[in-house]
């Protein structure tokens, strides 16, 4: 196969494209394909600070990779989940400082869960959610430190590196229960709809995973490649396994799936009624926005307040040593 | 013969077919793995000679 710019030889097929190319156009296309979307979704300007949610893996590493290429001023922020099992977090962890130690240009943060709270993310789990739900666990302690930051930063967004088979695979989910509210909400883009919580983008929504692989592996970016061990069995890779042998048939399916939710739910062609949510106040504790009165869901199962606690704090008042 | 490697596992197919119809015969789809031969990417159209070791990274992720 001969690559579609100069005739030599491709590295890779791109049957959703109707596209093969060298080594080097396939890394000028990945680059130019991602500036193309940020541009697309209004993300963010050239002037703005970038907080990049790095987890060692190829799709966050790569994505890193390209903000600073494209120019962008992008941090990373690698949260230590305190996952033992099989080094995970201890691999996953050196990945990013090896990709750091390369881009002294950018600032490195490291969150320690562990460290800042006192027990790790299974820890949390085995005390409060009898080990159970760890990853629901995770995804809020993630969410959390990730706004903290970012707020604490001064950072305009959080770039996370969700590539076009994880939003399918979700939208694939949300279809398949029908769950509205997410409907209404998911895109590239999470807009800060309120102080305090910080805008959300996804650069690489319209890249295949594939794609992120390949510009990974031909861009010598170390990743680790274990999967995290409670990923194991998730819906959402047997969703993205679903969605590749549609693909299979019919190339092109997983990115008209994605991109055709978006324009219809632009053009309004399609309208999904969000749920009424509680009004979002500050938590008593953090300051984060909230739904829950008093304490949001992270101080609850980090400080666990006291009724009397929970208490005070509803009424305003906040004359309770935290220490 | 042609040997594929996917993560712990390891196949051995005959040589003379492309990579897509050996990976489809050891069960996997070409749209959930990179092969990689001699640290190279390849193309699923290239054919298999006797003695290739294709290596066929794994590009889903999730959780």
């Amino acid at each position: 196969m001969r690559c579609r710019k100069c005739g030599k030889e491709a590295v890779m097929n791109m049957r959703q494209h109707k596209l093969a190319l060298c080594r080097d156009h396939y890394i000028e296309w990945f680059i130019e394909r991602t500036e193309k979307t940020i541009r697309l979704y209004k993300m963010f300007r050239r002037e703005d600070k970038i907080l990049v949610a790095v987890s060692g893996g190829k799709d966050s590493l790569s994505l890193w990779d390209v903000l600073l290429r494209l120019g962008y001023k992008a941090d990373g922020m690698y949260i230590n989940l305190g996952i033992e099992h099989q080094g995970y977090s201890q691999v996953s962890l050196e990945k990013v400082k090896q990709f750091a130690s390369a881009h002294p240009e950018a600032e490195l943060h490291i969150v320690d869960i562990k460290a800042l709270y006192g027990r790790s993310i299974p820890e949390f789990a085995r005390e409060s959610w009898r080990g159970q739900r760890v990853c629901a666990l995770c995804g809020l302690v993630k969410r959390h430190e990730m706004n903290r930051l970012a707020i604490e930063g001064g950072y305009y967004a959080i770039a996370t590196g969700h590539n076009l088979d994880d939003e399918a695979a979700a939208l694939l989910g949300n279809v398949l229960r029908w769950q509205t509210g997410y409907l209404a909400r998911q895109g590239p883009v999470l807009p800060s709809d309120y102080p305090g919580l910080a805008r959300k983008v996804k650069p690489f929504c319209r890249m295949y995973e594939r794609e992120t692989a390949a510009y990974a592996l031909l861009m010598g970016i170390d990743y680790i490649y274990d999967e995290c061990p409670y990923a194991v069995g998730s819906t959402s890779i047997f969703y993205k396994n679903l969605l590749n042998q549609l693909e299979r048939n019919s190339p092109g399916s997983k990115l008209s799936f994605y991109l055709s939710f978006l324009q219809a739910k632009e053009e309004g062609r399609v309208r999904f009624k969000e749920e009424e949510a509680p009004p979002l106040h500050a938590c008593q504790r953090c300051g984060q926005p909230t739904t829950a009165p008093g304490y949001c869901a992270f101080c609850r199962l980090v400080y666990k307040p006291s009724k009397e606690e929970v208490e005070a704090a509803l009424e305003g008042s906040t004359d309770v040593d935290f220490a | 013969m042609v040997k594929l490697i996917y993560r712990d596992k390891e196949w051995e197919v005959r040589p003379g077919i492309t990579v897509k119809k050996a990976v489809e015969e050891v069960g996997l789809l070409i749209e959930a793995v990179i092969p990689v031969k001699d640290g190279k990417l390849i193309t699923e159209d290239t054919v298999l000679k006797d003695g290739d070791v294709i290596k066929l990274i794994a590009v889903i992720s999730g959780g």
